[in-house]
């Protein structure tokens, strides 16, 4: 047993108002440079919908993620190692600036120096890639937003697999969600995979996926490699950029800056402790319904004395395992079972999960009497089908998606019958297989949701990472030019100490 | 004349050869930011495909075929092939893969120039590189027609001497072998070492990176920081 922590993320969906506040926060912060305007870190889709890209979800035709061979092993989609160097010329699975959208800006100052004329002057969109006039605005980076665009456009969305989608076109049983989306930081990363250079990898320390800007060489394999279509070619630099997870924020204790802006509180944040060694064997679990399940077998209870041990033993601070131990991810995800990974079949294990939606109950509008199931409503009779969110969350399979549907409402019904009725219905909770105290704590956690509960991230310990901590001090902050790098080599190719690392002389001590 | 012709053919191949070496140490360890392949596949797809491969696949068998034939010493390559014979097999090959190339040139210069996405992504010293690679495979193909005249393989030893004595730093000799061939091919010379002197400076450093340690990594890589 080889014992990592991670930083792991939880999205409530239920509590989605779909404001976008936090891709704005993410793009004003990390995207807003030339070349990557077109990128979104974090971006928010209305679900059912093609998405950003277009169709990110359709395998077929990106090829993203990974394939379970015959033989049990697993590689990258796109192809095994030759494979992908072959198509490095040409990369034949990779997303065109129209697959996400022609970023434009519009000609605002037109609108003060326009002459007098009959008409009212407009702002006109401009090409910010080729400077060139756009006529017409074709798509955009949430081009769908609040079910836009018409359904059989739509209804191309993957999650409609073994679905008899025609009826969910009609006006009285359409439905919708919202889905923000970032980098999923998995724990089986198939960019990391397809990156011929090497320059992606995983941090050891809090499993943040990042990419080696001075070791990118612009390959684009990578984006093809992720099957959440969540890294991006800035096509000024020439290099892939991704979701950082705000690791600076991170390091610090903070939680990433589409965490902290979050105006509905549906995010959640904290540590998980998981075993290395297992990762492989789980990623190329057979059936691929299973994989949700597998990967909940990777994630270690931190409470755990053997656990505690054990992670000592591999260098986890005590500030991390005691973090583990409240970490909200880990309620959610492994004692509740509420949070679900998206599209497990990927075999990425991702690290961004989700709570689904509870949706209006439709057949109570449509017979006049509620579907229940014992003393909850039942959850097949929710406006969002439970096979939509299975697809979405579980790779098809129905059960966890009903459990996580059915606490999430006995809890509701549980607190209603306690402040409204005044009182105590633990039948319902008996029902969804929750005892009173996870159903207060589901409270605590998932209706008032205070800060100090959503996000519980232990500061990073650089100090553990260096080989003397005191070299660090004031390497870098002001610099002299060339950023903080000292170049690639230990060396210095013109002469001289390294300007970022301070030289740090022995002391003789008295009596030596 | 004579002068000249030893400051071009047995002192310049030198100072093209320097300038790539320091000129690529410097920015590999000082702007490793820089150091990229600069694709624009992302701005438009359309016949990229095609015109990618074409010109790469032409291009490094052209420069395997470059190595493997000007560097072998004749007293190694006559123990397998002929003079004559390694001639017209230069030719044959050399011929096909710069045609191959010279199309996925001529297509990737034409996507660059009317696209316009790609176009205002485009840096002049991407045009340059473009242009003098049109210029250096053009020059190429007419040396296979110019060495129709002559198939005894006499030229190809010469040129052969002259790589051979820069390689082993003789710039007189390299410089007298090559005084007698024509023209065509000296310019091809001249044009291929100024590609080599301004290698640091464009995107073509990206020829370096090719990623052959992928095949013996593996997929994940954990970092310690």
């Amino acid at each position: 047993m080889k014992i990592r922590s991670q930083i792991g993320m939880v999205l409530n969906l239920d509590k989605c108002i779909g404001c976008h506040t936090c891709s704005i926060t993410c793009k004003n912060v990390w995207t807003s440079r030339e070349g990557v305007e077109y990128a979104w870190f974090n971006n928010v889709e209305t679900k059912p919908g093609i998405g950003y890209p277009k169709e990110w979800e359709n395998q077929d035709k990106w090829n993203g993620g990974w394939e379970r061979k015959s033989n049990g092993d697993i590689q990258p989609r796109i192809g095994g190692k030759y494979r992908v160097l072959a198509s490095i010329f040409a990369n034949p699975d990779m997303p065109e600036i129209d697959d996400y959208y022609e970023p434009f800006d519009f000609d605002y100052q037109h609108l003060h120096t326009a002459p007098i004329v009959e008409h009212q002057p407009t702002a006109r969109p401009r090409s910010v890639i080729s400077g060139k006039r756009m006529e017409k605005i074709e798509w955009g980076p949430n081009w769908e937003e609040i079910l836009g665009t018409e359904f059989a456009k739509r209804s191309k969305d993957k999650n409609f697999d073994n679905m008899q989608k025609e009826m969910y076109g009609e006006f009285e049983n359409t439905f919708m969600m919202y889905l923000p989306r970032l980098c999923e930081h998995c724990l089986n990363p198939a960019c990391v995979a397809s990156c011929p250079s090497g320059a992606i990898y995983k941090r050891e320390e809090d499993g943040i996926v990042l990419i080696d800007q001075e070791k990118c060489r612009g390959w684009r394999m990578c984006i093809s490699g992720c099957p959440y279509k969540k890294i991006y070619y800035n096509w000024k630099s020439g290099k892939s950029e991704k979701c950082i997870f705000c690791y600076p924020r991170i390091e610090a204790g903070q939680p990433t800056v589409c965490s902290e802006t979050c105006v509905g509180r549906i995010r959640y944040l904290g540590v998980l402790l998981y075993d290395a060694d297992k990762i492989k064997e789980v990623a190329s679990t057979a059936n691929e319904t299973d994989l949700y399940e597998k990967q909940l077998e990777v994630f270690l209870d931190p409470s755990d004395p053997a656990v505690i041990a054990q992670a000592r033993k591999d260098g986890i601070a005590d500030s991390v395992i005691e973090s583990a131990q409240k970490s909200p991810v880990y309620k959610m995800a492994m004692d509740w079972k509420l949070a679900l990974p998206l599209h497990p079949e990927y075999r990425t294990l991702p690290m961004v999960w989700y709570i689904p939606a509870l949706s209006p109950i439709q057949s109570a509008v449509e017979g006049g009497t509620l579907g229940k199931a014992g003393v909850i409503p039942d959850v097949r009779s929710l406006r969002i089908p439970v096979k939509y969110l299975a697809n979405l969350l579980t790779a098809g399979d129905e059960e966890p998606v009903i459990r996580a549907l059915e606490r999430l409402l006995a809890m509701r019904a549980y607190k209603r019958a306690e402040n409204v009725e005044g009182v105590e219905d633990l039948e319902v909770l008996q029902q969804a297989g929750l005892t009173k105290k996870q159903a207060d704590e589901m409270y605590r956690y998932l209706a008032i949701a205070n800060y100090e509960d959503r996000y519980v991230i232990p500061s990073g310990h650089r100090e553990m990472n260096v080989p003397e901590a005191y070299g660090e001090k004031s390497g870098c902050g002001f610099t002299f030019g060339n950023g903080c790098s000292d170049g690639q080599n230990g060396v210095n190719m013109f002469g001289g100490k390294k300007i970022s690392r301070r030289n740090v002389i022995k002391t003789v001590q008295v009596g030596d | 004349m004579s002068n000249l012709n030893f400051l071009l053919f047995g002192i310049y191949p030198f100072i093209a050869i320097t300038v790539f070496f320091v000129g690529c140490w410097i920015r590999y360890d000082r702007e490793p930011y820089s150091w990229k392949a600069d694709s624009s596949q992302l701005m438009e797809q359309k016949g990229f495909w095609l015109a990618s491969n074409l010109f790469h696949i032409g291009v490094i068998f052209i420069l395997a075929g470059h190595f493997v034939g000007l560097l072998t010493p004749e007293s190694i390559y006559h123990h397998f092939i002929s003079s004559p014979n390694k001639q017209l097999l230069a030719m044959v090959s050399g011929g096909f893969f710069g045609v191959v190339c010279l199309v996925g040139l001529v297509m990737l210069i034409k996507r660059r120039l009317n696209n316009a996405r790609v176009k205002a992504n485009t840096r002049r010293s991407d045009m340059v590189v473009l242009y003098m690679l049109l210029v250096q495979v053009s020059l190429g193909l007419l040396t296979v027609v110019v060495s129709m005249g002559h198939l005894d393989g006499s030229v190809m030893v010469l040129l052969g001497t002259w790589t051979q004595s820069i390689a082993t730093l003789q710039g007189a000799q390299a410089a007298a072998a090559i005084e007698s061939v024509n023209i065509i091919y000296k310019l091809h010379i001249l044009v291929g070492l100024t590609l080599i002197m301004i290698f640091p400076f464009t995107r073509l450093v990206h020829v370096i990176s090719v990623p052959v340690k992928y095949l013996a990594r593996n997929y994940q890589i954990v970092r310690q920081r």
